[in-house]
């Protein structure tokens, strides 16, 4: 039995390449043969993020056209031997795409992978239908922030009818929240919406919290997906997140409070105010 | 100046964040929940009006609210003063 995941959230740059690397490489780890698509086609990123933008030979629209063969274009992890990557076309035309020529390619990948994990472009354009189309679980990933909320509720109505599993009246796409660019000391002082807020207002199972962290972009600079770093809060916050995709019962870190001391409080809030 | 500044607190604002999302989200949702034919229907609602008042596209609100088992169906029109007056004279 394999899985199709989309990694989908409306807005752009709220982490959508960054979660479909983590949860991609999270998933192979784990021992479950992995491949992670591009659907956004001509704005090809996904390789440059898991560091294989080199090794791009064929993408995804040429094996939709026939004139590449899955195996001549999936590109094989260096670091995990169960992990694939299917890149995105860099053609500016928009048609590339087809439902059919997806739904065909998926099918292919579905007899060798356990995991086939959809990373979306932003919008609600043809691509992004595309890559949510055909899912069967989909991970919102949401910033705690007014426009990111307000589009994952926009694409959670997207999915609840636009969809195969929509439209042919099957289970319901199974959502998961996945909060990124957290930070508990903005929530402490009310001037970030909380995990709890978030939730009440999209009504969405909480798969986790990605705390806003250096590691994020020290990963992407090295083009290594952020939970092989198993020693940032960032890599360990994936981690669990996958866990909880498998079906385990973790309790979530990086929502509590962090202890700070009035000096400490003091000295982060005159660092704030030169840099302002 | 600092320690001054802390006690000067700003004014939190994730709650308002919080009230703005909860009534444009609520006030989409019901929108996406409506079927495909109310804009239609409104139109041509708006036309026959028209035939005999002159009226707006936005004087006239037509929606469909769930009540239980039961669907209502909400006219609202709002009759230009004008209009009511020429139809005395008459």
């Amino acid at each position: 039995m394999s899985e199709i995941i989309v990694v989908t959230s409306g807005k752009g740059g709220v982490g959508k390449t960054t979660t479909s690397a983590a949860i991609a490489a999270g998933l192979a780890k784990q021992g479950h043969k992995t491949v992670v698509i591009d659907f956004d086609v001509g704005l090809r990123n996904l390789d440059i993020v898991m560091g294989c933008e080199r090794r791009v030979v064929y993408d995804f629209v040429n094996i939709i056209h026939g004139e590449a063969a899955l195996s001549q274009t999936l590109i094989k992890d260096k670091r995990e031997p169960n992990l694939f990557i299917l890149p995105a076309s860099q053609t500016r035309d928009k048609e590339a795409l087809t439902l059919d020529g997806v739904g065909r390619v998926l099918e292919e990948l579905k007899q060798q992978f356990s995991y086939i994990i959809c990373d979306s472009p932003a919008g609600i354009e043809t691509g992004a239908l595309m890559a949510m189309y055909y899912a069967d679980r989909a991970i919102v990933v949401t910033n705690p922030e007014v426009s990111s909320v307000r589009d994952s509720d926009r694409i959670l109505g997207i999915l609840a009818s636009k969809t195969r599993r929509a439209e042919q009246g099957e289970t319901p796409i199974s959502e998961h929240l996945l909060l990124t660019r957290y930070s508990l000391e903005r929530v402490a002082t009310g001037e970030m919406l909380s995990v709890q807020d978030v939730q009440e207002i999209l009504a969405v199972p909480l798969l986790g919290v990605i705390p806003e962290s250096k590691a994020v972009l020290r990963a992407s600079n090295t083009g290594t997906p952020v939970i092989f770093d198993e020693t940032s809060d960032a890599g360990q916050a994936y981690s669990d997140a996958v866990e909880r995709l498998l079906g385990k019962d973790k309790p979530h870190r990086f929502i509590g409070e962090k202890k700070k001391g009035l000096f400490r409080r003091l000295f982060d809030r005159s660092k704030e105010e030169q840099l302002a | 100046m600092s320690i001054l500044n802390y006690f000067r607190k700003q004014k939190p604002s994730a709650n308002i964040a919080k009230e703005r999302l909860q009534i444009i989200i609520s006030h989409e949702r019901s929108a996406r929940q409506q079927p495909d034919f109310l804009p239609r229907l409104q139109q041509d609602i708006v036309e026959v009006i028209a035939k005999y008042i002159a009226i707006d596209q936005d004087q006239v609100n037509v929606q469909l609210e769930h009540i239980g088992d039961n669907a209502i169906l909400e006219l609202n029109i709002t009759m230009p003063e004008i209009a009511l007056e020429s139809s005395a004279d008459d």
